[in-house]
């Protein structure tokens, strides 16, 4: 089945480490199953002074992502993630986003919610 | 006039100078003290008495479902993510919501519109026959501190001579009660972390224009680094509290110090001489 993953970044690229923080993300890297690169999205309200985890959140509901790696996902943010039906996978190994993916696609994380 | 007392953090004596001030002073005028500290308000502890209230209110969105398309207008325009529009429905998380009203002008379907909801209280007492006692408390897990301070102030508004026990911090609820004082009381202890969260709170205030004295609580003596402080910054030293157990005793359980430590009273009202003298305006 083809969906769509979400990977927390510091940068743009899958070589780029990935970020641990949800709302304060810099880059969001959203990857088709079906499809063979990720597509960064730069997080616009990284420096916003609040509501950043519901706003981010929101980037991934209207991006369809059924999948969210990151490092951790504060409370009103999950609340989003969960009614919207999205796994949340832990990745804290501080690799990059394409050894986030790996790992993901083995079943080597950990699933938060 | 309107004095505040402030320390730039929780645990300096502060709560104690306002309410000892108060009392004091209410023996010969009328005195509104303002609790300002609404997370934690605690003077009522030294002043029990029976209470009034007053609700504080919060405009807040509710949706209509059978008129929303989840456009995502709405949570598009809120500046604090309290809104999140999934496809079948809206999530709104009313602690993050300021109240401006943004997302019901914005909303293309009219779906939108505004209730009030509670996010704190202002308590009412007169304890003392010339003392009445305000306190501003913000409901758990809400927020809108700077809100319930406003709403506080606002009922003591106009009043002659207002004593208020401002929060601990240098952010938007110091800044919000510190606004529009004529006078700012710094009480600090004479600790390198003392004088560290003294200089934040004497900045916010300078920043907003008020006057003000320090008082030196818990002093051993010396005070060398506060005093350098303040003569550096041109702020003068107003009072000197010396460490002393009775003090720390009554303070502890609650109890005014002018019933139980001589001559505490003629302290104050010394304070508050050289505060009214500095801080009326046109003084
Ligand atoms: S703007 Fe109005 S119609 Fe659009 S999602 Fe919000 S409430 Fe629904
Ligand atoms: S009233 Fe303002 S802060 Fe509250 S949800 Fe609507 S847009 Fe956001």
């Amino acid at each position: 089945m083809v969906m769509i993953i979400c990977i927390t970044s510091k940068g743009p690229k899958s070589f780029d480490l990935v970020e641990e923080r949800f709302g304060r993300s810099p880059y969001f890297l959203f990857r088709d199953t079906g499809k063979d690169d990720f597509e960064p999205v730069a997080n616009k309200f990284a420096d916003a002074a609040g509501g950043v985890g519901p706003r981010a959140a929101q980037v991934l509901v209207d991006r369809g992502a059924k999948v969210l790696i990151t490092g951790n996902v504060g409370g009103n943010a999950l609340s989003v993630i969960q009614a919207a039906g999205i796994e949340v996978f832990r990745y804290r190994d501080g690799g990059s986003v394409e050894d986030a993916f790996q790992k993901y696609q083995k079943g080597l994380l950990e699933k938060m919610a | 006039m309107r004095v505040v007392v402030a320390s730039g953090k929780g645990g300096t004596g502060k709560t104690l100078v306002a309410a000892n001030l108060a009392a004091v002073v209410s023996g010969s005028r009328e005195v509104v003290l303002v609790d300002c500290d609404v997370e934690e308000p605690n003077l009522h502890l030294f002043f029990p008495s029976e209470t009034k209230t007053l609700p504080v209110l919060a405009d807040v969105p509710v949706f209509d479902q059978l008129r929303c398309d989840h456009c995502g207008e709405c949570a598009r325009t809120c500046q604090y993510g309290a809104i999140v529009v999934l496809p079948q429905k809206n999530l709104f998380f009313p602690e993050m919501c300021h109240g401006c009203g943004g997302c019901e002008i914005t909303c293309p379907q009219g779906a939108i519109s505004m209730r009030k909801r509670e996010v704190g209280r202002v308590e009412f007492s007169r304890p003392r026959c010339h003392l009445t006692l305000i306190s501003g408390v913000l409901n758990e897990r809400e927020v809108a501190a700077p809100r319930v301070i406003r709403e506080a102030l606002l009922y003591a508004g106009g009043h002659p001579l207002v004593i208020c026990d401002a929060p601990p911090g240098t952010a938007c609820p110091l800044v919000e009660t510190l606004e529009g004082a004529d006078y700012c009381v710094l009480v600090t202890e004479p600790t390198p972390f003392g004088l560290h969260d003294l200089s934040l709170a004497a900045g916010v205030a300078d920043v907003l224009g008020v006057p003000a004295g320090v008082v030196i609580n818990r002093s051993m003596g010396e005070d060398g680094m506060v005093r350098e402080f303040c003569r550096s910054k041109n702020i003068p030293v107003l009072w000197t509290i010396p460490f002393d157990r009775r003090i720390a005793e009554l303070a502890n359980d609650g109890k005014l110090l002018a019933d139980g430590v001589p001559g505490i009273r003629e302290l104050f009202l010394g304070l508050f001489a050289k505060v009214s003298g500095r801080g009326e305006p046109g003084a």
